[in-house]
């Protein structure tokens, strides 16, 4: 029920870093560094700007992978990984996508793992990659068979 | 603060712990992630989900971990974040971040990083790769 949409993307949407948004996040994963919301701190910095913690871009819209149903419960989230080019910046606006990387089963202590892998891209309006992220999302097979009834 | 470049192999970025998780650090993430799943905030979905209380969104452990680079913004930028979730976090859990350089090269620096909860398990691990300009 996954396997079949590997290599399929979503479609592109654009997404703007808003400073308030980025500053709520920063407090919530308590690192509350000006760097991150303060404009004045953004323009001495040698960015000229402020930027968003690396964690930020979980946050982001990348559209949807026409057909790729997940479960609302029972999903766990077994690794998460991101590479970029350079710092995300506060108030740019970026184009996000997805794309279902991968998909494969392991047999667990008493369960049929599937494990999903996504992965999500943040490019410039020219195009130009400024970060990728994936996630691996292990499905349980009582979860996959829940979806099927 | 010592500048990362000048670390050695070995040497490891000063420890954070953490105040003991609760309930309203959850919700917070919640709202700043958009990430209301509610086995993370609400008991009874929880325990409908066969846990024994709410567990911490893996992206809020992974999101404070990377503080611990946050003051050397100016010497560079990670280029890479990976990490694993091992564990699962609950209510009132004592969360100690470390970093430890692991590689040295003149375009990176290669850590690895960790949570780790009182009972001195591993909750998330993984690794850190700091580009320095």
């Amino acid at each position: 029920m996954f396997a079949e949409h590997i290599g399929k993307y979503s479609e592109k949407v654009k997404n703007r870093i808003e400073r308030s948004v980025v500053k709520k996040f920063a407090e919530a994963i308590g690192d509350p560094n000006p760097i991150y919301w303060d404009e004045e701190t953004g323009k001495k910095s040698r960015y000229k700007n402020n930027i968003a913690p690396p964690t930020f871009p979980k946050v982001l819209d990348y559209g949807v992978v026409d057909g790729l149903k997940l479960p609302s419960k029972g999903l766990i989230h077994g690794e998460q990984t991101f590479h970029y080019e350079r710092p995300l910046f506060v108030e740019e606006e970026i184009y996000c996508y997805s794309k279902v990387e991968k998909y494969y089963e392991k047999k667990g202590s008493n369960d049929q793992l599937g494990f999903l892998v996504i992965k999500g891209y943040g490019e410039e309006p020219s195009g130009e990659i400024i970060f990728t992220t994936t996630q691996t999302i292990i499905i349980t097979e009582t979860v996959r068979k829940a979806m099927i009834e | 603060m010592k500048e990362l470049i000048k670390l050695q192999v070995g040497d490891s970025l000063e420890e954070v712990q953490l105040p003991p998780v609760t309930r309203l650090d959850l919700i917070k993430y919640a709202g700043a992630s958009g990430d209301y799943n509610p086995i993370h905030t609400i008991d009874e979905e929880a325990k409908k989900a066969g846990l024994p209380g709410i567990i911490a969104h893996g992206m809020w452990t992974m999101g404070n971990l990377a503080k611990l680079f946050t003051p050397y913004y100016e010497e560079g930028f990670i280029q890479d974040y990976s990490v694993r979730f091992k564990r699962m976090v609950f209510l009132n859990d004592v969360i100690t971040l470390k970093a430890t350089l692991k590689e040295k090269n003149e375009n990176q620096l290669r850590f690895h990083v960790q949570a780790i909860n009182q009972n001195g398990q591993e909750v998330v691990k993984g690794e850190v790769v700091f580009s320095p300009y």
